[in-house]
Formats: C-alpha cells, sequence, structure tokens
C-alpha cells in the first residue's frame, strides 16, 4: 500500500512476533479433544445400541448369547492393563527405562489377553448362528464392542510402535509426551468399556 | 510389585505460569486407590446380576450407578483430571461433551422409544392377522 509498511502497518494488529510456545506444549490438550470427538462416536454406537438393543428378529437374545464369567475375565484383564499402564507411567517418571520398558510390555500382554478373549467371544457367536446380519441387536452389538476392540487392537500397535521407540532413543521428552498420549487414550478405552459392560452385557441380561 | 519405591515429590508437580503443569501422573498410592475402588465397583454390579438376589428393575438402576461412579474414579484417578489441567480447557471440553453426549442419547432413546411404542398397534395387528 505505502511505503511505510515496511516500519509499522496501522493495518496490522498482531504481536511482531508470535508469543512462543515450547514444542509440544499443546499436545495433551489437541489429545483430550481428540479423545472427546471419539467419545461422541461411542455415545452414538452406545445409542444405537439403546434404540436396536431390544430388537431380536425373533433370534436369540443376551440371555442365550453372553457368558457372563468370560465377560468378567475380559474386564479384569483391561483393569489389569490400567493399573500397569498407570505402573509404567510412575516407572517413567522416575526415569527408569527398563522398568518402563517391563510395565509396558505387561500392559500389551493384559491387552492382547483381552483382544483374544473378545475375538473368541465374536467366533462363539458367530459359530452359533448369531451373526451381525441375524438381528438389529446383534447388528449393533457387534459394531459398539467390535470398534471398542479396534481402538484397543490400534491401541497395542502403538504400545509397540512406542517401546521400540522408547528403546532406540530412550525416554527423551517426546517420547514421554506420546507415552502420556497413549496414556490418556488406554485409559480411555477403560471408561468406555465400564459403558459396554454395563449397558450391553449386564443390563443386556437383565432386560 | 516394583512400583512402590516412588518418591517423587509434590515439588515436581510445579505449575507454570501459563497454567501448564509440568507431569501429573498421580503416584503408586493414587492409582492403587483408583484400582481397588474399581475393582469393587466392577465386581458388585457383576456379583448382583450373576447371583439375581435382587429383582431386575432394583438390579438396572444399582448396575447404572456403579458404572457412573466408576467412570468418575477412572476420569480422577487414572486421567488425572482435574479443574486446572492445562488451564481448565480439558474440564470445559469434558464438560461440553458430556452435555452433547447426554442430549444425543437421551434424545434417541426418548424419541425412538416414542416411535416404537406409537407404531405397535400396527405390528400387533398384522401379528393378529397373520395368527
Amino acid at each position: 500500500m505505502s511505503a511505510t509498511a515496511t516500519e509499522i502497518d496501522p493495518n496490522v494488529f498482531h504481536l511482531e512476533e508470535e508469543p512462543h510456545h515450547e514444542e509440544g506444549s499443546s499436545t495433551m490438550l489437541g489429545f483430550w479433544l481428540y479423545l472427546m470427538s471419539d467419545c461422541l462416536i461411542f455415545a452414538m454406537l452406545f445409542a444405537v445400541f439403546g434404540v436396536l438393543g431390544g430388537n431380536y428378529a425373533a433370534g436369540p437374545g443376551p440371555k442365550e448369547l453372553f457368558d457372563l464369567e468370560l465377560v468378567a475375565v475380559n474386564t479384569a484383564m483391561l483393569l489389569f492393563s490400567s493399573i500397569t499402564y498407570g505402573f509404567a507411567m510412575l516407572a517413567m517418571d522416575r526415569n527408569n527405562q527398563r522398568q518402563t520398558l517391563i510395565w509396558l510390555a505387561i500392559t500389551g500382554l493384559f491387552g492382547l489377553a483381552f483382544l483374544g478373549i473378545e475375538l473368541y467371544e465374536f467366533a462363539h457367536l458367530i459359530h452359533e448362528g448369531a451373526t451381525p446380519q441375524r438381528s438389529a441387536f446383534l447388528s449393533a452389538f457387534f459394531t459398539l464392542v467390535g470398534t471398542h476392540g479396534l481402538h484397543v487392537t490400534f491401541g497395542i500397535i502403538w504400545l509397540v510402535t512406542l517401546m521400540v521407540q522408547v528403546s532406540w532413543k530412550g525416554l527423551i521428552p517426546a517420547n514421554k509426551r506420546r507415552l502420556m498420549c497413549l496414556s490418556m487414550f488406554w485409559h480411555f478405552l477403560d471408561v468406555i468399556w465400564i459403558g459396554v459392560f454395563t449397558f450391553v452385557y449386564l443390563l443386556g441380561m437383565v432386560r | 510389585m516394583s512400583a512402590d519405591n516412588n518418591d517423587h515429590s509434590p515439588e515436581s508437580h510445579d505449575v507454570d505460569h501459563l497454567g501448564h503443569e509440568a507431569h501429573n501422573h498421580g503416584s503408586f498410592r493414587s492409582y492403587m486407590i483408583g484400582f481397588v475402588l474399581s475393582v469393587i465397583l466392577t465386581a458388585i454390579p457383576f456379583a448382583l446380576v450373576m447371583t439375581g438376589a435382587l429383582p431386575p428393575q432394583a438390579t438396572a438402576l444399582i448396575v447404572m450407578a456403579f458404572a457412573v461412579v466408576q467412570i468418575v474414579v477412572h476420569m480422577i484417578y487414572f486421567l488425572h483430571m482435574n479443574s486446572k489441567s492445562e488451564g481448565g480447557w480439558t474440564m470445559l471440553a469434558l464438560i461440553f461433551t458430556i452435555i452433547v453426549v447426554v442430549i444425543a442419547l437421551s434424545g434417541s432413546l426418548w424419541v425412538m422409544y416414542h416411535l416404537n411404542t406409537n407404531m405397535m398397534p400396527a405390528t400387533h395387528e398384522m401379528s393378529q392377522m397373520s395368527s
């Protein structure tokens, strides 16, 4: 516009220099916002299950299909994995790389046990003819529980990735930040599972 | 357990002037409190449903109440939610999410329940016709 623009432009009101943010200082908040949006996905799937959960289409219902003892074992696996991840974070706070990796590995094993039991349950249901195509109840069930299982699967992949990164680069700030994000993700999945075992399995049995 | 020798002091959890907490991962004690509470809050609903000790209506209400309490326990002891982390923005996002979730869930269930009951006579007639 004018020659004075290089000096002080009266139309520009922002600071000459952006305030300096430490690298990754907004990562935790950003990841929390992602988790909240993920929460909305699960809320929609819960709503679908709540609406369609009673439509058995003359097929099998929760009482014929669900094995609560198996679900209880599954819940225990996820709960154990939550506390062992907590121990990994405490080891990380002490900058103890070896213990962090050990606790992460134990967490991963509990996660795999959870997935294994869930896949066994799914295979059992499908073998009995209770496929997702059988009724609206089963479609909603497989979508909701399957989405949670998919999250756990990606959580385990992420966990293994971080274990490799930590063993290569050590507990550098970037890796600590990543471990903290996965920590939130992992505990968040446990929170979702509380909703699943309560509304799908337990309330399905008393419905 | 090898994790019980944690000795990090509260000084290491200083909050800087921007309101970002340095690192609040809780302590061994807080994780154990959360874990024990979660075990109790999980075991009781499972036991109630598996034994069928109470009438279904009461069981359903108690099970749902335990779920809500356990979610809060997880939020506090595992996810370390508080009103101060990230300058209060995580709490604000959480409250907003809860509002949206409550509206979506209650709205869906309410509308679809009434849709179902109002559709009932038609399906009822059909089943009468076919029988």
